[in-house]
């Protein structure tokens, strides 16, 4: 075999290339979500967008949180999303402009907070890879644990939380008699 | 041994190289996959066959007997006429929503098989989340049911979106309440491990009869309950009111993409028997599963046929419900009781007892709830009773009235 | 670990490429005769008048926001679940609470008619 002048790129491994797959996704997805003329398109491109997202949480290895991400913004938010569409009736008739005057100042804002997060994450000294975990159950544990002893009083405070998003639910939602 | 280590073992002993691993693993899952999927395929023709039968049957007919035996080969050729069938498209529909909700409908329901425990070993992956995986993905079952609803741009099909939509989101919080219950009791979300745990040692000899139903018959009614509800079965199939809706959200599809929703509903009621047996019914587990491992599969699938038979007896004995009757069931019965049910589980399993008493104390409050659960549901048929009874009876005076008697006014 | 998702992500391309291969099958095999009345939309034979997306009511919104707290807390339950052999009572009674807060809300939502389906 010939001596090649430059070494040759390492070949991604399997998890690369799911990343890059899922990677494709979330971003096909969310220009969805800006581009699409119709706003049912652009949930549908959040939903694939939110997909995405749980990807990259499993092929990190934080599957419980990969999984409550569809879990929560997939089957709840998304619904929720879809359903305030339906109850606004203007947004409903015909296509609406994905520009509007704010645009321009939309671009601008959404480029330096991409050059901002481009230099933070140069700037980051990374964790290398570790081993694979292999005992994903006990990490799980860990969390419900840590829920109820060192975090036991913000988890009570999210119960708290919870309790008036729901009070604030009926006040919101229901109709006007 | 599980069936990916062999698999992979078989293809290195035929001289796989060991640097491809990740491809080795790859060529294991795809086969795996492939052929779960492609059984899941047959078994759809399989249960319509079972559901027309057991329903014909209830209703003193005899169901489909031409093709093949005992009309077997019906659901085939139905299959094959579905094919044949033109291919339309509303004009007015949108056409990507439209056209990506019936793939999306099969795709939520076939991957559940990547969890379904179907013997020792026999497990697509077991995840470390199996349970909240297989709750997560019903939530692409409601974006299916809204793309359909509002792709097909057709009232009634939008309107009966909506109405699955609202009765999907409110029966998954008793069914995935109820699943805590097992995995409360385990201490992990494995499907595999939750069988394992539901085996009965007498001495040596594991008799396989551990189930959890003994011991949470309450968590298992309320599964059960909201799983017809998820699975859109009688007494919970208003989508299918045809008298009200017309078909439901699938009213603008027809040939293949119709027969796409078909199999969706059909698949999901028998895999959502087939996680009811994983976590209450002992899974494969059975008298001499343990020794004689094949006998784990066909025990499965006996159970998760049982539980479907008796979803279609139920379907072809109860009457429907209305909507306003079915949500508050599901939050005004369902939730609240699940919730007291798994309270009494978590503080009585600490309860610094023997272990026997702390059983006991969780049999004692399941059985309330089951009480509870057909007390009201019994009360609700009487009262439906009656009041259809009444609705029926003759309103008009005309065939009521008496003659007069003449004798009276003497 | 991240095997057993390998064999999920190609279930899922399998579950993705049977819907997909039967359908476009049955778009092949069938006949085409397009015809404009039948490509109009089904309303038992009467023309549709006006337009699909008609506003909704508010009660649907009501059930999602509902829907999304319990699914919150539920998701905050299961971890709890699973470390459970190894909490202490007063942590056990930690997660009572949570429930018991949650149970509330149930009951405020009652109290208040947003559970009525009129």
């Amino acid at each position: 075999m010939p001596e090649l002048p430059f070494p040759l790129p390492p070949l991604p491994t399997a998890p690369q290339v799911v990343f890059i797959m899922i990677a494709v996704l979330a971003v096909i997805g969310s220009l969805t979500v800006v581009l699409a003329r119709n706003l049912f398109h652009s949930a549908l491109g959040l939903v694939a967008a939110f997909f995405g997202a749980a990807g990259v949480y499993i092929v990190a290895e934080a599957e419980f949180i990969g999984v409550s991400q569809v879990l929560v913004y997939v089957g709840a938010i998304s619904t929720l999303i879809t359903f305030a569409i339906m109850l606004t009736r203007g947004m409903m008739f015909g296509a609406t402009s994905p520009r509007n005057r704010q645009s321009g100042t939309a671009a601008i804002i959404t480029a330096l907070t991409f050059v901002v997060l481009v230099a933070l994450m140069r700037g980051i000294p990374w964790p290398q890879a570790g081993e694979p975990i292999t005992d994903g159950q006990a990490i799980i544990a860990g969390l419900g644990f840590a829920f109820v002893n060192q975090y036991v009083i913000p988890f009570l405070l999210l119960a708290m939380l919870l309790l008036v998003a729901l009070a604030g639910a009926i006040m919101l939602a229901r109709d006007r008699k | 041994m599980n069936w990916s280590d062999a698999l992979i073992q078989l293809q290195y002993n035929l001289g796989a190289p060991q640097e491809l691993s990740w491809l080795v693993e790859g060529i294991t899952y795809f086969i795996g996959a492939f052929v779960i999927a492609n059984a899941a395929l047959v078994l759809a023709l399989l249960l319509i066959w079972i559901t027309r039968k057991v329903v014909s049957r209830i209703q003193d007919r005899i169901g489909p007997n031409r093709l093949g035996p005992y009309g077997l080969f019906q659901t085939v050729a139905d299959a094959m006429k579905l094919l044949s069938k033109e291919d339309i498209k509303p004009t007015s529909a949108d056409t990507p929503s439209y056209l990506i909700a019936p793939v999306l409908s099969v795709m939520g329901v076939l991957m559940a098989l990547a969890v379904i425990p179907f013997g020792a070993g026999l497990i697509g992956a077991d995840l470390n989340v199996g349970v909240l995986y297989l709750v997560a993905l019903g939530s692409i079952g409601i974006m299916a049911a809204l793309m359909a609803g509002w792709g097909s741009n057709n009232k009634y099909a939008l309107l009966a979106g909506f109405r699955v939509v609202a009765q999907l989101l409110s029966y998954e919080i008793p069914m995935v309440l109820a699943m805590f219950a097992p995995v409360l009791l385990v201490g992990t979300m494995r499907m595999q491990e939750l069988s394992q745990a539901q085996s009965l040692y007498l001495g040596p000899i594991n008799l396989g009869l551990g189930w959890f139903i003994f011991l949470l018959p309450g968590a298992f009614l309320i599964y059960f309950i909201a799983a017809l509800a998820e699975s859109e079965q009688t007494p919970f199939d208003l989508l299918e009111a045809e008298s009200e809706l017309i078909a439901g959200f699938h009213i603008e599809y027809s040939g293949m993409k119709f027969a796409m929703f078909f199999l969706a509903q059909f698949l999901n009621s028998f895999f959502l028997g087939a996680i009811a047996v994983a976590l209450f019914l002992g899974g494969w587990q059975g008298p001499f599963a343990g020794q004689v491992p094949l006998l784990g599969p066909i025990y499965f699938l006996a159970k998760t046929f049982f539980i479907y038979v008796v979803i279609q007896w139920i379907k072809g004995t109860f009457p429907r419900v209305r909507i306003d009757q079915m949500m508050q069931f599901a939050w005004k019965v369902l939730v609240p009781l699940v919730l007291a049910l798994i309270l009494a589980q978590m503080i009585i399993m600490k309860l610094p007892l023997p272990g026997w008493i702390n059983s006991l104390l969780v049999l004692v409050a399941n059985i309330a709830v089951v009480l509870a659960v057909l007390n009201i549901m019994g009360n609700y048929f009487k009262r439906e009773q009656v009041r259809s009874k009444r609705a029926f009876a003759p309103k008009s005076l005309i065939g009521t009235m008496q003659p007069v008697n003449s004798s009276a006014g003497d | 670990m991240l095997s057993q998702w390998g064999f999920v992500l190609i279930l899922s391309a399998i579950a993705v490429i049977i819907p997909v291969a039967a359908i476009v099958l049955g778009h092949f095999l069938g006949p085409r005769r397009p015809d404009p009345v039948k490509n109009e939309t089904y309303e038992s034979g009467v023309e549709t008048i006006g337009d699909t997306w008609v506003q909704f009511r508010a009660q649907y919104y009501l059930i999602g926001l509902i829907f999304l707290i319990f699914d919150v807390e539920v998701i905050f339950l299961f971890p709890i679940a699973v470390a459970y052999q190894n909490l202490s009572f007063f942590s056990v009674i930690a997660a009572v609470t949570f429930v018991v807060i949650l149970i509330l809300g149930l009951f405020l939502e009652w109290r208040k008619g947003a559970l009525e389906w009129s």
